[in-house]
């Protein structure tokens, strides 16, 4: 329609405008936040939230939610510390993890499927399990003195071209989401079961199994996000993790997607990402207590949300 | 209650839905509301009750003109309509149901049980049906239900009362309590609007038949006066023929065959055979089993017994998916719930069901998809600013349109199409039956389900006449007619 190519463009673009002012004022208050190096640290703190929230658009544009992301990162780096205290090699330990993470995903994936439970409750099971058995595989305690393999390292702390490592991860997860979600028949699959899933059903997309690939996929992003702390922190911990889903949750909701499925986009998230982390960062740099930031935080999301109900 | 309705014009987006439309009521009358789907009945009472809009034309109650600007405003007056799809909320008790909004409480707003439980009672024994107040209405039959919504109109002490198709979904048992409250309820001085296709219902329960055709008004007669023919005629207006692109598709052999397909409880050994080239017709009244059938074939409704052939091979379709493999295409009865994904481009929805035939493994071609989609635009013209327009903005013609485009390229050797003229226009009638033979005459064997007798007849080379689950008989296109139709449809015997 024509009406499109104005007014709605404007809303496209409106979390990436309210990213850019929010750069803009705090760089003018801070110098320090308008450093190269503080620029690249805040793309590094915000792939974590990043790969999380990525497999969360692919499990929200589905209409559904994955609360259990937070669980299944603490679980899973746990077992890969575990592993490399053990002796496996690094390498090999990073892949089981992300195994795990996705099979993880896929027992969210059955409860919602086969278990005809509503995505809110499957997975406010699986994350109050999920926390459980951390706690009880860990004992409560942390598991530290991974030794100092160079890919432990490398994962969390490296730099390729100058660039931290994690930041490279996150640009090339972008790029692979945008590709699965517009370019593939799956990605088609992901929006049709979120907008009208009888309908696509009555077509023959099998809404099932694209449900489940989407938690699979949202349990492997959050075991891959682990394993960028378990580099960085040097160690497991139970409660990493713990209110994780909620950051993700809510970049992908100032990323424009719709809460009740069908329509989204990932390089939304991405801006919704950075929007986030831009806030993290920029509110600790200005001096500003951790108590007002998630004020500021939840007023920051309040008004995108509102301004995206008016589309 | 006496109501005058005239001249009313009503259009929805420059479309004209009622021309010099109208009807009058006289107290204590059930006056029958008759047309063809889509002639602008249930329209018209939205008008008279405040639901929508007129664009020109006025309604006179009791010899004063008014203009309801709501629902709440016409039941005030004491003008209840009953809507087809009954408006209750299921999880609720039947006695919340009908106190919801008007709830009654003591002093210091605290819901006042005793004096609901006992209305409610009061108003139910006025009907003479026996329901527990305290049931939860999910529990009730449909029936029951609809003794709810009259009871609901009781208690605002309602005059006039519209209902709409209330026997759709009526056993024979509930349809008979539902006449016997109407007409106590006249005896009463409520004046009744009955709206249904119904005709033998209609002769049976009604005093006098307005008809109208294409939103217009055509004429008002007494039943004592009148007969079915002269208000079919009145309903249809032109002969059948002309109406329907002629046919010229070449039938061929066998490709389709179903043999005693039964799912308990919903329909029962239903057997036959559908031809290359071959349009065949599945008439009934609604409810009478032939959406679930379809259904069934399609993979979508377990559990069933029985089989299913194609060109001589049993197949078994599990799931949508399978059936289409198979080589089955499924045109919904209904488009925004099962058809459409209405907050999607009519580029995406074409593309839902023809994502193999434009991806390599698994990655979709954007030129293979932009030409899939033009090619459909252009063949069925659908009318549209772009091919990523919202499907929620197209007509309903353009709607059925785009659903067609979907499975026409899935290319499917047996393509069932459930009601597939439903609240389209009539220009765009005309062009979804050439459609049709232009599949048929490509040889594709083509089931239509249809409510619309008249499309039955005009299109479908041979009739199977289904009546609560079962297959009553089959008619051929040369003996056919409407009233042999409706006879095998509501239950009777051909002699």
């Amino acid at each position: 329609m024509k009406s499109k190519t104005v007014s709605s463009r404007i809303q496209d673009f409106g979390a990436l405008i309210a990213l850019v002012l929010l750069v803009a004022v705090i760089g003018i208050i801070s110098p320090e936040f308008r450093t190269v190096g503080n620029f690249l640290s805040l793309l590094r703190q915000s792939s974590i939230n990043g790969f999380i929230a990525f497999g969360m658009t692919c499990v929200i544009l589905t209409g559904g939610i994955d609360l259990s992301v937070g669980s299944v990162l603490a679980l899973t780096t746990a077992f890969c510390a575990a592993f490399i205290k053990g002796g496996m090699p690094v390498g090999l330990a990073f892949i089981l993890a992300i195994l795990i993470g996705i099979g993880f995903g896929c027992i969210s994936g059955l409860l919602v499927t086969k278990g005809r439970l509503q995505p809110f409750i499957a997975t406010l099971v699986t994350m109050t399990v999920f926390r459980g058995l951390t706690m009880i595989f860990m004992d409560g305690k942390p598991i530290s003195n991974l030794g100092d393999s160079f890919a432990l390292k490398f994962m969390g702390k490296g730099n390729l071209f100058g660039i931290p490592f994690p930041v490279i991860l996150f640009i090339l997860a972008f790029l692979i989401f945008i590709f699965l979600l517009e370019k593939t028949v799956f990605g088609r699959r992901v929006y049709a079961a979120g907008s009208n899933p009888v309908s696509a059903k009555l077509a023959g997309v099998n809404i099932d199994l694209t449900k489940l690939t989407v938690y699979a996929i949202s349990g492997g992003m959050a075991a891959l996000s682990g394993l960028i702390l378990l580099s960085r922190l040097g160690s497991a911990q139970p409660t990493l993790g713990t209110s994780y889903e909620m950051d993700a949750i809510a970049s992908v909701a100032l990323g424009g997607t719709s809460m009740s499925g069908g329509r989204g986009r990932v390089w939304g998230t991405f801006v919704g990402v950075l929007i986030i982390a831009v806030l993290n960062n920029g509110l600790n740099i200005l001096g500003v207590s951790s108590y007002y930031q998630d004020v500021v935080k939840g007023i920051v999301i309040l008004i995108a949300v509102l301004s995206d109900r008016n589309r | 209650m006496q109501i005058e309705v005239r001249g009313i014009n009503k259009s929805f987006g420059g479309n004209p839905v009622l021309k010099n439309a109208g009807f009058v009521l006289d107290s204590g009358e059930i006056h029958a509301l008759m047309g063809e789907n889509g002639a602008g009945k249930s329209t018209l009472m939205k008008i008279l009750t405040g639901e929508y809009t007129r664009d020109a034309g006025t309604v006179v109650v009791d010899g004063q003109e008014v203009t309801y600007r709501n629902v709440q405003e016409a039941e005030k007056a004491g003008i209840v309509f009953i809507h087809q799809e009954l408006n209750v909320l299921f999880d609720l008790t039947v006695e919340e149901n009908m106190f919801l909004g008007k709830e009654l409480t003591t002093r210091f707003g605290i819901c006042d049980k005793g004096a609901m439980r006992k209305e409610c009672r009061r108003v139910l024994d006025l009907l003479g049906v026996e329901i527990n107040p305290a049931e939860r209405m999910n529990r009730l039959s449909v029936g029951q239900q609809q003794m709810v919504e009259i009871a609901k109109a009781l208690m605002v002490d309602a005059k006039v009362l519209i209902m709409d198709e209330p026997t759709s979904a009526l056993t024979q048992k509930e349809t008979e309590i539902l006449f016997e409250v109407t007409r106590s309820l006249k005896a009463r001085g409520v004046s009744v609007v009955y709206i249904s296709h119904r005709m033998e219902e209609i002769f049976e329960l009604c005093d006098r038949i307005t008809v109208l055709r294409d939103g217009e008004y055509i004429g008002t007669k007494k039943i004592s006066e009148t007969n079915m023919n002269e208000v079919v005629k009145m309903m249809i207006g032109r002969e059948i023929g002309e109406r329907y692109p002629e046919r010229k598709a070449k039938i061929g052999d066998v490709v389709f065959e179903v043999k005693n397909l039964t799912c308990p409880g919903v329909f029962e050994n239903i057997s036959f055979q559908v031809r290359a080239g071959q349009v065949l017709g599945f008439a009934g009244l609604m409810g009478a089993g032939r959406t679930e059938i379809m259904e069934a074939i399609f993979g979508y409704r377990k559990p069933v017994t029985g089989q299913i052939l194609i060109d001589g091979r049993e197949v078994h379709n599990s799931s949508p998916e399978a059936a289409m493999k198979n080589g089955i295409g499924f045109i919904t009865e209904d488009r925004k719930v099962q058809g459409l994904m209405l907050d999607q481009s009519i580029a995406k929805n074409i593309s839902i069901a023809n994502l193999g035939k434009i991806s390599k493994h698994g990655v979709l071609g954007k030129e293979a998809e932009d030409r899939l989609v033009k090619q459909g635009i252009k063949e069925l013209s659908i009318k549209c600013f772009s091919e990523r327009q919202h499907t929620v903005n197209l007509s309903g013609g353009n709607q059925q349109k785009v659903i067609f485009a979907k499975w026409i390229y899935t290319d499917p050797k047996i393509l069932i199409l459930d009601e597939p003229t439903r609240g389209v226009d009539i220009g765009a009638k005309k062009e979804i039956y050439s459609i049709i033979n232009d599949l048929a005459s490509k040889g594709v064997a083509v089931i239509m389900v249809s409510s619309e007798l008249p499309e039955v007849l005009g299109m479908a080379d041979q009739i199977v006449v289904v009546h609560e689950g079962t297959i009553t008989g089959f008619v051929d296109r040369k003996e056919a007619n409407q009233e042999n139709v409706m006879i095998l449809a509501t239950g009777g015997k051909i002699k």
